[in-house]
């Protein structure tokens, strides 16, 4: 789950990180209610999940009310990289002396824990990491250790900091693990973190992605999932617990198993069709999974033939057939039909779908003769 | 031959009185696995189908003498399940949970790789292990895969595990071992661990690897195969087309940054010396070829 800006802000200030006062707001009159409250020069920051918000004019600083009212117009219904923008973040300005780069996110190849810090901050670290790779400062943490006071001072010496943010990028360190451990987090950015002209050490950005697996010791989590941007067919497969991704093809998929989803989806670019959407539907494949499937996938306008690729395991192949089969009575399907049934019991399975077939629903034995096929009828 | 389990491992079945567990723990018995106890701390001295049930997984072990555990326990207990089969005894844990975060898995891979050097750790969200004819621990059907040799399958994904035995199955080619190691972020077993068994294993001679996009574990067995791997390997990557920056399902099915594609995967593998299939039809045809000119 990828947090908003100001949501992986009130994130990190559970943990005690220091983060500036701001506001939600959804209209321009709430973005002036909110620039009253907390006094100007205010930034007004669009909130939607895509980076370089800055350079497609999604951030803007405002010195009066008369610059707030005209930002914060401009930005809400902007368009952020097919983001259109309905929330902004009000939030007070901040003087600027240094910007840094701060981050904790799981290495997979070390199987630890790894910090990034970078003196070079307020930019797309992947440039910096790039371009000139020295300026980053990296430290892998053992789980099962953490990250210690010396590891920390150890990792900010190494950053080359202005020697006035040196403690307060210790204690910020520390806290940023401890909301991307506790907090159960697959991502946690601060960039830029930055030194005021004062000497502190303050949060000016946050980028959180926080793993839903987690959500059972994390109840409060259900929050974010609610801001979760899908489009409206992801919305309706999220809610009927199916792992769908939208893609822009006309061979709709349905596939057991995110593996052989993914495979059916080369199979079809690969003999010249171009795939709807990824959609697993697990292990099972019973009439009501099988009908949410198909409905999700019937209301795709794009779809002009759907593709049912099922291997079965430990689920029947008779099973398999008679959940379609049941799935077809209670969706009334717009496009053609090709199934590959394949594995347990697949004889026994096609058996039961041969009287049924017609120019409607349609049978291929191998993975790639239903592809051909799915895609020939989708190209018309 | 076969690695990390045959006929004469017994095996503990944490989660054998839920429904997943004493389902599949059920479909592993009667395929012939030694299936010798279940534990639950409230249960002891009950049975599920004449499998004895235990408080823990210690007095499982000292009961039963039983080497290896499957853990069909929801993802909030698995850490503790891990542990306390690590604990108790076990040698090689076969997780098959999903949905099991990323930061507990972090974090009982690098505790057992410090406490338990000699524990296996297979998964967790993985379909388990089989060695055809002699042992089946987690939720592969066991009738697809045809006992012997002399191919030895490893896979992260489930579903295309089960297409890999069953193309080779359909060719009437052998298998020694499957393992699945499943594609969730911190994999207790690596394409590697699989790699250097069946490498060591005089009865496999051919390896057939199933990979997936996201994550460098193509490139890091790509690697490996190139030093270490006399064996003949057949391969093939899921995701080819699959956009950048899209979970498909998997937690580790993402590709991010033009790193991870199946295209940079496949590449690697093909450096090494490994014959890659366009998908999985191919890539039993490959392995069929190599079979055949063994």
């Amino acid at each position: 789950m990828d947090l908003f800006e100001y949501q992986g802000k009130q994130f990190f200030a559970q943990y005690g990180m220091p983060i500036s006062a701001g506001e939600v707001a959804f209209t321009v009159d709430e973005a002036l209610a909110a620039a009253e409250r907390l006094g100007t020069p205010v930034m007004v920051k669009s909130q939607v999940l895509a980076g370089g918000r800055g350079k497609l004019g999604g951030i803007k600083f405002a010195a009066d009310m008369d610059a707030v009212r005209e930002h914060a117009g401009n930005i809400l219904g902007l368009d952020i990289k097919g983001h259109i923008v309905k929330r902004l973040w009000i939030e007070k300005a901040s003087d600027i002396a240094e910007e840094y780069y701060m981050s904790f996110t799981l290495d997979r190849s070390a199987k630890k824990h790894l910090g990034m810090l970078s003196a070079e901050g307020g930019m797309d670290i992947e440039e910096v990491a790039a371009s000139t790779p020295e300026k980053i400062s990296k430290i892998w943490v053992d789980p099962v250790d953490g990250l210690t006071d010396e590891l920390a001072a150890q990792w900010v010496d190494e950053a080359n900091l202005n020697p006035q943010a040196r403690e307060g990028a210790i204690e910020i360190a520390k806290q940023l693990y401890t909301a991307y451990t506790e907090g159960d987090a697959d991502l946690c950015e601060i960039n830029p973190l930055i030194l005021t002209p004062e000497g502190k050490v303050h949060v000016l950005d946050s980028k959180v992605t926080l793993d839903g697996n987690s959500e059972f010791r994390h109840p409060d989590y259900q929050q974010y999932d609610e801001t979760q941007t899908r489009d409206e067919r992801e919305e309706a497969a999220h809610a009927k617990g199916l792992q769908y991704v939208g893609l822009d093809g006309s061979v709709g998929v349905i596939a057991n198993g995110a593996g052989l989803a993914m495979s059916t989806l080369d199979v079809i670019n690969q003999v010249g069709g171009s795939p709807a959407n990824f959609l697993d539907i697990g292990g099972g494949a019973n009439a009501d999974v099988m009908s949410g499937a198909l409905e999700v996938i019937n209301d795709d306008p794009n779809v002009k033939a759907i593709f049912i690729n099922i291997f079965g395991g430990i689920t029947r192949g008779e099973e398999v057939a008679n959940g379609i089969l049941e799935a077809m009575k209670r969706v009334k399907i717009d496009s053609p039909i090709v199934i590959r049934l394949d594995g347990t019991n697949a004889e026994e399975g096609r058996a039961i779908l041969a009287p049924e077939l017609d120019d409607m629903l349609m049978m291929e034995t191998t993975m790639l003769d239903a592809a051909r096929k799915a895609s020939e009828l989708a190209a018309g | 031959m076969a690695i990390f389990v045959d006929e004469n491992t017994k095996v503990i079945y944490q989660g054998l009185t839920g429904r997943q567990g004493s389902y599949y723990g059920g479909l592993n018995k009667e395929y012939g696995t030694q299936v010798v106890a279940g534990t639950h701390p409230k249960k002891a001295g009950t049975d599920v189908d004449g499998v004895p049930i235990y408080a823990s997984v210690a007095e499982a072990v000292e009961a039963t003498g039983a080497t290896a555990s499957c853990i069909f326990i929801p993802a909030p207990g698995v850490k503790d399940a891990v542990m306390e089969a690590a604990e108790g005894g076990i040698e090689f844990i076969v997780a098959i949970t999903e949905g099991v975060p990323a930061h507990d898995e972090a974090w009982f891979y690098n505790k057992l790789k410090r406490d338990f050097p000699n524990v296996q750790l297979l998964g967790p969200n993985c379909p388990g292990i089989i060695s055809p004819g002699k042992c089946n621990i987690g939720i592969t059907a066991g009738h697809i895969a045809k006992p012997g040799g002399p191919v030895g399958i490893v896979s992260r994904s489930g579903t295309l595990t089960y297409q890999a035995l069953y193309e080779l199955q359909q060719k009437d080619i052998g298998v020694t071992t499957c393992v699945g190691i499943g594609g969730d972020p911190v994999p207790g077993t690596s394409f590697i661990d699989c790699l250097a068994a069946f490498e060591a294993d005089p009865e496999t001679k051919a390896i057939m690897m199933i990979g997936e996009i996201g994550g460098s574990a193509e490139e890091e067995a790509a690697e490996f195969i190139k030093h270490n791997v006399t064996k003949p390997v057949s391969s093939y990557v899921a995701g080819v087309t699959a956009p950048p920056g899209k979970k498909m399902g998997h937690a580790g099915a993402i590709v991010s940054g033009g790193k991870g594609t199946a295209d940079a995967k496949m590449e690697a593998l093909r450096d090494a010396g490994v014959k890659v299939g366009q998908n999985p039809t191919e890539a039993g045809e490959l392995m069929a070829e190599i079979v055949a000119s063994l």
